[in-house]
């Protein structure tokens, strides 16, 4: 059998082509935002409010309202009692974040537990990316262009507040609201990473790509290519892996997305362990 | 407004919880000095600042800049804020000319796009602080003094006639305190105004014009000469340090 073959052979099938669109534009718009997490330290965040919006998708399946309405409001529920907790008793910020995001999450499965149909909400927690359907696929691109356009749109004032937050509040700009932008466009780019992924991975998508750019470039401005670049390659390596060796798809992606950090952890040539290393030798050889 | 103090602090008090940070201070500066804010740690240095900048919103007591709300005042980038070392990420993806150039957004369209007006504020800016060499590298590849330089570098892109510049020697070789000074001393005697928080007694005669001696309130604001004198001195840096710890532990003074 060919490589072509081997490349074009699950195109034949709709499913196939659909989870395959449908993983692109989540690895893209979860590649920018995570540019973002990563360098304003949100990691722990991501991973909080992902598992969080579990409930709130669920009862938007209850009341058949659109998930992400059920994921923002449960997105920024957590945040809200996770400063709570935080800002009124002696609980440290990990503690809460700990908390918050479990308990909803329980909740979440409670619900998935108790609700007719669990076959569909099962999904939600692992994705079943191959069970995309064309209607799910309209949402998620639908959403995944909203976080896009802002995310791009209000990249320099989000880069400002990653860096700087007092400066952007000394020029008249509220780091308020740009921080409340950058948690609710978390959650609703963690509604379009479930359905390839599942809500347990989400913040795999929503770290790693972000971190791997970190350690290949010195500007903001190439994260924000390198990033997208090397994650929609991963996510579609990652699923036609899943059809070759019939495994889990949202596993495979997080599996390869993780093994590209690992190559560029070591090789990257400034900031790897490889270039770091011949960078200490030179300086030893010319003596500083 | 052009006869009204640069800034003007009447009366504020901040309380973080049970801990008083700033007691019913006051303080004007005059424009087109350098202003010298000594004080110990957690003398209330950084709690003035946040309340300039709107940080911190004081129990009570107003703050004026150029007369005016200091909300307006930042509207149109009035204020500029040079940060302490230990609070900036140095690891962080942008080059020095990036960093210059986000003094430039409070001017700019919503998107931030910079103009050609931008590219050259910011070129003026790096050229004013010997930094055009530099202006393509990662921040974090500069060294202590060029580091300070490229924050007050965004201050002037940002067109600011307030600079808040919070311990801006720390970490800094005597070399380069010298440039720096020089280069405040500059920017004062073209009118802005400069309110500097140092712990650097000894380069404080070469570069400010006045000292005021900070512990939740002014204890003094007046000539640098007098402001070094032992006894002044003393009552900031505590030798009554016993009643200090009293009013920390002991809640509200």
């Amino acid at each position: 059998m060919s490589i072509i073959d081997v490349l074009v052979e699950p195109l034949q099938y709709d499913f196939m082509v659909r989870a395959l669109l449908v993983t692109v534009i989540a690895a893209v718009v979860c590649a920018l935002l995570s540019c973002w997490l990563v360098l304003v330290g949100w990691s722990l965040m991501g991973d909080a409010v992902s598992h969080a919006v579990l409930p709130g998708v669920v009862l938007a399946y209850i009341m058949g309202a659109p998930f992400a309405i059920g994921a923002l409001v449960f997105g920024v529920l957590a945040v809200v009692l996770i400063g709570v907790v935080r800002g009124t008793s002696r609980v440290k910020e990990d503690a809460a974040i700990g908390i918050v995001f479990t308990t909803l999450f329980a909740l979440g499965l409670v619900l998935v537990s108790v609700t007719p149909s669990q076959t569909d909400l099962s999904h939600i927690i692992f994705g079943n990316i191959l069970g995309v359907s064309s209607t799910d696929l309209w949402q998620i691109a639908i959403l995944a262009a909203v976080a896009f356009a802002a995310l791009i749109l209000k990249r320099r004032d989000l880069t400002l507040y990653a860096f700087d937050p007092t400066h952007a509040r000394a020029i008249g700009l509220s780091p308020r609201v740009l921080g409340s932008l950058l948690l609710g466009l978390l959650a609703v780019v963690s509604v379009v990473a479930l359905q390839v992924v599942g809500v347990v991975l989400v913040v795999a998508l929503l770290i790693i790509p972000g971190a791997t750019a970190y350690l290949l470039t010195d500007r903001f401005s190439r994260m924000l290519w390198i990033a997208p670049l090397i994650s929609s390659l991963c996510s579609v390596v990652g699923i036609y892996l899943s059809y070759w060796l019939d495994a889990a798809s949202g596993g495979l992606v997080v599996v390869v997305q993780g093994a590209a950090f690992a190559l560029v952890y070591l090789l990257s040539p400034r900031h790897g362990l490889l270039g770091r290393w011949r960078t200490a030798r030179r300086g030893a050889r010319v003596g500083h | 407004m052009a006869d009204a103090p640069a800034l003007e602090v009447d009366a504020v008090t901040v309380r973080y919880g049970d801990v008083t940070a700033l007691d019913d201070c006051s303080l004007t500066l005059t424009r087109g000095r350098v202003h010298g804010l000594i004080g110990m740690n957690g003398s209330g240095k950084s709690t003035l600042f946040k309340a300039v900048m709107s940080a911190v919103r004081p129990q009570s007591g107003t703050v004026r800049v150029d007369g005016e709300d200091p909300a307006r005042a930042r509207a149109r980038s009035a204020i500029a804020y040079v940060p302490q070392s230990e609070d900036v990420d140095w690891d962080f993806p942008l080059s020095v000319r990036d960093v210059v150039m986000m003094g430039r957004y409070g001017s700019m369209g919503p998107m931030r796009r910079p103009r050609a007006a931008d590219h050259a504020a910011v070129d003026a800016a790096l050229a004013r602080v010997e930094l055009a060499d530099l202006a393509g590298r990662q921040i974090g590849r500069l060294s202590g003094g060029q580091r300070k330089r490229a924050f007050v570098a965004r201050g002037l892109a940002q067109g600011a006639s307030l600079l808040l510049l919070d311990e801006p020697f720390a970490g800094v070789d005597k070399r380069s305190e010298r440039t720096i000074v020089a280069l405040l001393r500059e920017l004062a005697d073209e009118g802005r105004t400069l309110l500097v928080s140092t712990h650097d007694l000894h380069a404080l005669p070469q570069l400010a014009d006045d000292a005021i001696l900070l512990l939740r309130r002014t204890l003094f604001h007046g000539s640098v000469t007098e402001a070094l004198r032992p006894e002044n001195l003393t009552r900031a840096f505590g030798m009554d340090l016993g009643d200090t710890r009293q009013d920390d532990s002991g809640g509200a003074a």
